[in-house]
């Protein structure tokens, strides 16, 4: 018979562990996968773990990893605060597409005049979009008690329904013959987040988060409000005891969540994406929920977490062009990371005990 | 003639050994007391005779034959039932639904009423099967659980802790209950931590420290005191109170009103009192009168209107907990995993989690750890906490120890107010004394004190006043010295009962 025993305290080792057990895990259990789909396992794991980092076209690939990297790290920071604090935003991808839409519209108003300032005043405007949209489940939650899980997921979809309205009507390029998007704020100077070095990737967004995890770091490890933040996840009533204010925390970290998300959409509408088109968004909102678990929530976790993940994406577009597998398994493999991670992590506040049959 | 027969019993568990061959033999009719600190093994003993434990070592013989329950289900076959010191009820259910609730095959509802009804009268405890148990009493809902066994006709009825929640003038029904059921032939395991009331009602008493057996006795012909050095192991040192003239008052409590926090709580009504510097204010009542409200009221979780609350010249009602701990209140709440402390979280951290105002833990929001930490092993030296070290997490710890981490907090704090809930819950001997004698030094030197406490040796033995809170309602605080036992139960209860039967009549 199998037993879990609770552990007196959690296991450090198995908490440092856990992410490469479940990166294991999810490699073999994906094997399995890709050789039942008919493809050579080994081949598509290295294709998709290994090949953006040390194949012949690495050099095309790593830049990518910055690209995709950037707004999930980005993201899953801002999440981090509230998950730890037990508030549940789901609802990172309308944040994000607010805050790519209120940046853009910000540098498409100034269009074609050039200034300095604003790229500062789009950055400012994403992140403020973000902040604003996140303040919705927010406010609902703490004016009348309903759930942010609920609302902020479906706020997702209002935001979507908004990007294509703007994609096709309000932000149009009027010299876009028509079709659907927005001017490319790639190619108007003052608006573009453009690479700081070339052919590197690193452009603003990479900065952005760079400073969030630094940011991220310290708050939770050395400010009495990361300190608040993980007492308001484990006991809400020892925090209320300790004196954090639920409602405030519960601002503050949607707050917080929304505005890294809204500047996330920004770095991309600006840079790598150019435009407000009615696909503009690709899931990075929610893959950042995955990212920000399997980094356990912890700063340079979710930063080692973003790159694999990115790793992930770039892999798989690789293996779906290359060897033909379909996209819906790489998201399967995405998903089975979360799922092994979630399991894995049992084992750091449990034992598993063989024991004996039950007696009599 | 022997009922169950407990032979070599061992169970391990990680870091600790439970029960290291414990045997000893329950007669029929017979009220066995079982004793012991906090962590000497008396919980998993009871849990392996209900089957909710399974041995790693040992046998157990029930009249004569194997007994080995793999769940608890089977024991209640063979005729062990077992009334838990926390109750299992629903509050939204009455008392009938929820007795169906724990049957095999539950008789229709009317038939479980009337079953009820018979016993309680059988048995001389009063309780009406249609009451929804949401409004009982602590006292009544234990009846509930009783009543929930007897229906089962045992052979041993297992209380845990079961006077912990109850009146005087309750505890008086509850022995009666116990003698004639004994009487009948029913065998009692009681579990208490409270001698006087074991030398009252036993007949037979077995001591476990550390897992073993370290001694049987007659309670009748024990005195309470050696009883409990033998549970210790030690010698003991009973509190000391200088007598002092109390200072000038500390805090104001005027026309305390507040509105219950949620459905199940208690309304404060309109308590005024007031507490002098050097002074402990015991206030006794029994659990769910209001005790968790009048304490967040008082910390700061629970804000209320201006002029109800005074420290000094200083209205404190509307502010939050920290700018109260600012000017010197401080407090302890009853459950400690959680409220007071986190339970996944450091010592250090849960240091930090009080002290942080007036130990000055941080500055300008940034947190001085190696402060944190002197602190937390502060409170560790002083207050004698048991643990490997200051980064052990709360859960870690024993109950008690975790209580002692929790008063010494508060009280190395020096506050100029100290409000405790229930400091020694579930606390063994030698440590509850050091937690008493820490509140009486503390109050010595000149703080206010305000004790609550279900435990009302404790109140007489440290208190200077006497108050009861009853649904809210605080009697106006009498001195401690001289009160008979009586009149505390009258404060305590007795009110209420009469509001009740005029409801009733």
């Amino acid at each position: 018979m199998i037993t879990l025993e609770k552990r007196a305290g959690p296991s450090k080792a198995w908490a440092l562990a856990t992410p490469l057990v479940a990166v294991a895990l999810t490699m073999i259990v994906g094997g399995i996968l890709f050789a039942a789909l008919g493809k050579n396992p080994f081949e598509t794991i290295r294709t998709i773990f290994l090949d953006p980092l040390f194949s012949e076209f690495a050099w095309f690939y790593r830049p990518q990893l910055l690209i995709k990297g950037a707004p999930l790290v980005l993201i899953a920071i801002g999440l981090s605060f509230g998950f730890r604090a037990g508030v549940w935003n789901i609802g990172a991808e309308g944040q994000y597409i607010m805050g790519a839409i209120c940046g853009a519209a910000v540098g498409l108003a100034f269009h074609p005049m050039e200034s300095r300032l604003i790229f500062p005043l789009m950055v400012l405007a994403g992140a403020f979009g973000g902040w604003a949209w996140a303040m919705i489940p927010g406010v609902l939650r703490v004016k009348f008690g309903t759930n942010e899980i609920l609302v902020s997921l479906m706020l997702v979809y209002v935001a979507e329904q908004l990007l294509a309205s703007m994609a096709l009507g309000a932000m149009r390029n009027p010299e876009g013959m028509g079709f659907p998007g927005s001017r490319n704020l790639a190619q108007y100077p003052s608006a573009a987040n453009l690479e700081l070095i070339k052919d590197s990737g690193m452009h603003w967004g990479v900065v952005a988060a760079l400073i969030a995890v630094i940011f991220a770091y310290v708050t939770l490890s050395r400010h009495i409000f990361g300190f608040q933040v993980r007492l308001a996840g484990q006991s809400p009533r020892a925090a209320n005891f300790a004196g954090v204010n639920p409602a405030g925390m519960i601002l503050i970290c949607l707050g917080i969540s929304g505005a890294l998300a809204g500047l996330a959409g920004l770095f991309e509408v600006a840079g790598p994406a150019g435009q407000i088109s009615i696909d503009f968004n690709v899931g990075y909102g929610f893959t950042a929920i995955i990212v920000a678990f399997l980094g356990r929530l912890h700063p340079i976790g979710i930063l080692l977490a973003g790159g694999l993940m990115a790793l992930t994406y770039i892999g798989g577009e690789i293996a779906q062009s290359n060897l033909g597998l379909p996209g819906a398994a790489i998201q399967l493999l995405q998903g089975m990371l979360l799922f092994f991670l979630l399991a894995v992590d049992m084992l750091t506040n449990y034992r598993i005990k063989f024991g004996k049959g039950g007696t009599v | 003639m022997t009922l169950l027969s407990l032979q070599g019993l061992t169970k391990a568990y990680p870091g600790v050994v439970a029960n290291d061959n414990v045997s000893f033999e329950i007669g029929r009719g017979e009220i066995h007391a079982l004793l012991g600190e906090n962590g000497a093994g008396k919980s998993t003993l009871v849990k392996t005779i209900y089957g909710l434990v399974n041995p790693d070592a040992g046998s157990m013989l029930l009249e004569g034959a194997a007994f080995a329950p793999p769940e608890p289900r089977a024991a209640r076959k063979a005729g062990v039932a077992m009334v838990f010191q926390h109750f299992s009820l629903f509050d939204a259910l009455n008392v009938a639904e929820n007795i169906a609730l724990g049957m095999e095959n539950p008789p229709p509802l009317q038939d479980v009423a009337e079953q009820v009804r018979e016993v309680s009268d059988q048995y001389g405890l009063p309780l009406d099967p249609s009451r929804v148990v949401g409004d009982l009493s602590a006292g009544e809902r234990q009846r509930v659980e009783i009543i929930r066994c007897l229906l089962q006709d045992p052979k041993l009825l297992i209380m845990d802790e079961p006077t912990s929640v109850l009146t005087p003038q309750e505890v008086t029904i509850l022995f009666e209950t116990l003698r004639k059921l004994a009487s009948e032939g029913t065998s009692i395991l009681y579990i208490s931590h409270k001698l006087e009331e074991i030398r009252a009602l036993c007949d037979h008493a077995t001591v476990l420290r550390m897992g073993h057996v370290v001694g049987e006795c007659d309670p009748s012909q024990t005195s309470a005191r050696e009883m409990a050095e033998l549970m210790v192991g030690a010698v003991l040192q009973v509190p000391e109170k200088p007598d002092k003239p109390a200072g000038n008052v500390a805090l104001t409590l005027t026309g305390l009103s507040a509105p219950a926090p949620h459905e199940f709580g208690t309304a404060l009504r309109d308590i005024s009192l007031t507490v002098r510097r050097g002074e402990v204010l015991g206030v006794g009542g029994v659990a769910g009168n209001g005790q968790d409200e009048l304490v967040a009221a008082l910390s700061g979780e629970m804000r209320v209107s201006s002029g109800m609350v005074r420290m000094g010249d200083d209205d404190i009602g509307h502010m939050p907990p920290n700018a109260r701990r600012a000017l010197g209140l401080c407090a302890a709440p009853e459950e400690r995993n959680g409220h007071a402390a986190a339970p996944d979280m450091t010592l250090i951290e849960n240091a930090l989690l009080t002290g942080n105002v007036r130990k000055e833990l941080s500055s300008r929001g940034f947190l001085k750890w190696d402060r944190a930490r002197d602190f937390a092993a502060e409170i560790i030296e002083k207050f004698d906490v048991r643990t490997p070290s200051a980064g052990s997490t709360a859960r870690s710890l024993s109950g008690g120890n975790l209580q002692k981490f929790v008063i010494g907090r508060e009280i190395l704090q020096d506050p100029d107010v100290l409000i405790i809930n229930q400091p020694t819950w579930g606390v063994d001997a030698s440590a509850a004394a050091s937690i008493r004698q820490a509140i009486l030094d503390l109050a010595v030197a000149g703080a206010a004190v305000i004790l609550i406490s279900q435990d009302l040796d404790e109140l007489m033995e440290i208190a200077d006043q006497f108050s009861a809170l009853n649904e809210g309602r605080m009697s106006d605080p009498r001195p401690a010295k001289g009160l008979t036992i009586d009149e505390i139960g009258l404060m305590l209860g007795g009110s209420h009962d009469m509001e009740v039967s005029h409801v009733d009549a």
